[in-house]
């Protein structure tokens, strides 16, 4: 029997495939040098050369955007994977001991909710000064609450199974039985959630980018594009206009994607939409 | 009533506690010489160990953390290295601008995505609710700051009918609402799109159960329905997201602030750091992060206003 793939997935998929595709190829090809400057011919008009045209600093539109999109999926894809890792190893561990040691993980990770990335990032730039590898620590601290709380609520389901339990009377230690029978239980919650972070890691390093605590010139990022875009409004609106374009590309892809994955892994949930 | 009312604020204080002790502890703890921070390179030994004094950083970690809970718990946040004034002072004077964008931001967005979320789930599967579902994804990707970007290049550079940012101050409130059109209409459509999902979904939910077809049944109109029955019925969900959109909201002026150049606090943070002004940062997250944990601890207490049943759950 073949079940239609739900359109969410398909149209996230196509976006996603898409935006890393285009990062991918930024790292063979691109245009032209996305950090050469040519002020001669800034704020050139769209053309053969310059597809998109070229910025205040006469930098090629285009290159500059497939250079942030490999910086922007770099960021996400190390911000998820690092706060992913930890959140899930938490969210195993306080569900396989159970009791006291579980309530003060889970408060641990309800501390994670009061601080939002830009509030750690805030903290981190005071700090140490802004830079991307901040913003990188800044993204991946929120993600651990969430895929503590994620795999904490799954994994808790899990243990109450049958099969869970004969490995439990057949003498398996509990960390064994959460790494060979859990973990691989809870792995499609698990990816659906990745997969919704890495939508809302590209939108928070764009912000953190705009506002200065994240990629640093001459890094190209599509948040600082737009904050250098933001001064030049009167001279280039056009250059205010792509990168975000951009963001809501690569956004909307992850995010549709993780729907659809959801609806497919948990059918329950979208008949009830 | 009692119990539940101890527990939560039990809860309430050990979280905000617990988060002085992070807040303290990144801004403190971490390697590195605040007065180095603060005056630079170039600065003297002596003038550093003077600055070391005045702030008390020979003092035992400890006894700094407590000094600083209990000056801040009387209105004592220290001094601003770059203002030279009391944060306090500092805090009173931006703390308006912050709280009008937040408040106008959250009532606008309360407004757009009740009506939307209520008027897709009464149009369940018909244009207008694709509508509303469409929009609503597209709001969840677009960035806030994008958002302002192209409503100043249309309403300020375009059309030339709203001031592109800054803030002149309530003396002229004319002008003073004018500048916050912009900024809170960006606020609330980015916030609205989720809680515009939230609300359609939750009052689908309630539109199935018996009740409502014996309301229609009984010749109440379906608007008076919607809003009578279904609303209050569909609240939980709702105010839930409401709670945890709390922390987006005050992310999301610190960043409108910055894009619309108002002076409030979320600019002054970012003043701060620039700065090198430590004892102004630390108040700052100190006090958005206070009030994301007072949002989620008046949500709890809300729960119970809204349903009574939860609280012999609770």
């Amino acid at each position: 029997m073949t079940r239609r793939l739900p359109a969410n997935f398909i149209i996230g998929a196509v976006l996603v495939t898409l935006v890393v595709g285009v990062a991918a190829l930024s790292v063979v090809w691109t245009p032209h040098d996305p950090t050469a400057l040519n002020i001669r011919d800034k704020f050139a008009d769209p053309s053969s050369t310059h597809w998109l045209g070229t910025d205040q600093l006469g930098r090629d539109v285009v290159s500059q955007l497939m250079a942030a999109a490999r910086n922007s999926m770099t960021v996400a894809l190390v911000a998820v994977l690092l706060g992913g890792s930890i959140g899930v190893a938490l969210g195993l561990f306080a569900s396989a001991v159970g009791g006291w040691v579980e309530d003060g993980v889970m408060r641990l990770a309800d501390l994670g909710f009061a601080f939002p990335a830009l509030l750690f990032a805030i903290m981190l730039a005071a700090v140490f000064g802004p830079s991307l590898s901040n913003a990188v620590l800044a993204i991946a601290f929120i993600n651990i609450p969430v895929f503590a709380r994620v795999t904490r609520g799954s994994a808790n389901q899990v243990w109450t199974l049958d099969y869970v339990a004969a490995s439990r009377a057949a003498g398996m230690n509990k960390f064994v039985i959460s790494r060979d029978h859990i973990l691989p239980n809870i792995a499609a919650a698990i990816i659906v959630q990745a997969t919704i972070e890495f939508a809302v890691a590209i939108l928070a390093e764009a912000a953190l980018s705009y506002l200065g605590l994240g990629a640093q010139p001459p890094a190209s990022s599509w948040g600082r594009m737009l904050s250098e875009a933001q001064t030049l409004m009167y001279l280039a609106p056009h250059l205010a206009i792509y990168p975000g374009l951009c963001i809501i590309t690569a956004v909307l892809g992850f995010g549709l994607l993780g729907d659809g994955l959801r609806d497919i892994t948990d059918p329950r949930l979208s008949r009830q939409r | 009533m009692g119990y539940f009312l101890f527990r939560r604020t039990a809860g309430f204080v050990l979280t905000l506690i617990a988060v002085s002790v992070v807040v303290f502890a990144v801004m403190n703890v971490l390697p590195g010489d605040p007065a180095l921070t603060i005056l630079g390179m170039d600065a003297t030994e002596d003038a550093l160990a003077a600055l070391r004094e005045q702030l008390g950083l020979n003092e035992p970690l400890l006894v700094r953390y407590a000094s600083w809970v209990w000056n801040a718990l009387h209105g004592d946040f220290g001094i601003s290295h770059s203002f030279r004034v009391p944060v306090a002072t500092l805090i009173g004077e931006r703390l308006p601008m912050t709280v009008s964008l937040a408040v106008a931001g959250m009532v606008l967005t309360l407004v757009i995505a009740l009506s939307l979320g209520i008027g897709a789930a009464a149009r369940h599967g018909k244009i207008g609710d694709w509508g509303v579902m469409f929009l609503s994804q597209l709001g969840i990707a677009v960035p806030a700051f994008w958002l302002s970007i192209l409503l100043v290049m249309l309403f300020a550079v375009k059309l030339r009918w709203l001031p592109p940012g800054g803030f002149s101050g309530w003396s002229d409130p004319v002008a003073a609402m004018r500048s916050l059109v912009l900024p809170t209409v960006a606020l609330a459509l980015v916030q609205s799109a989720v809680l515009a999902r939230v609300t359609r979904s939750s009052a689908l939910e309630v539109m199935r159960q018996d009740f409502v077809r014996t309301a229609r049944a009984s010749g109440l109109s379906r608007r008076r329905v919607l809003w009578r029955h279904v609303l209050p019925n569909a609240l939980v969900p709702i105010v839930t997201i409401v709670g945890m959109q709390f922390a987006a909201l005050v992310t999301g002026t610190i960043v409108i602030e910055n894009v619309f150049y108002l002076p409030g606090l979320g600019r002054l943070i970012f003043q701060s750091i620039a700065n090198r002004d430590l004892p102004t940062v630390q108040a700052l997250v100190m006090l958005f992060a206070a009030i994301v944990v007072t949002a989620n601890f008046i949500v709890d207490l809300l729960y119970v206003v809204i349903d009574p049943r939860l609280k012999a759950r609770a």
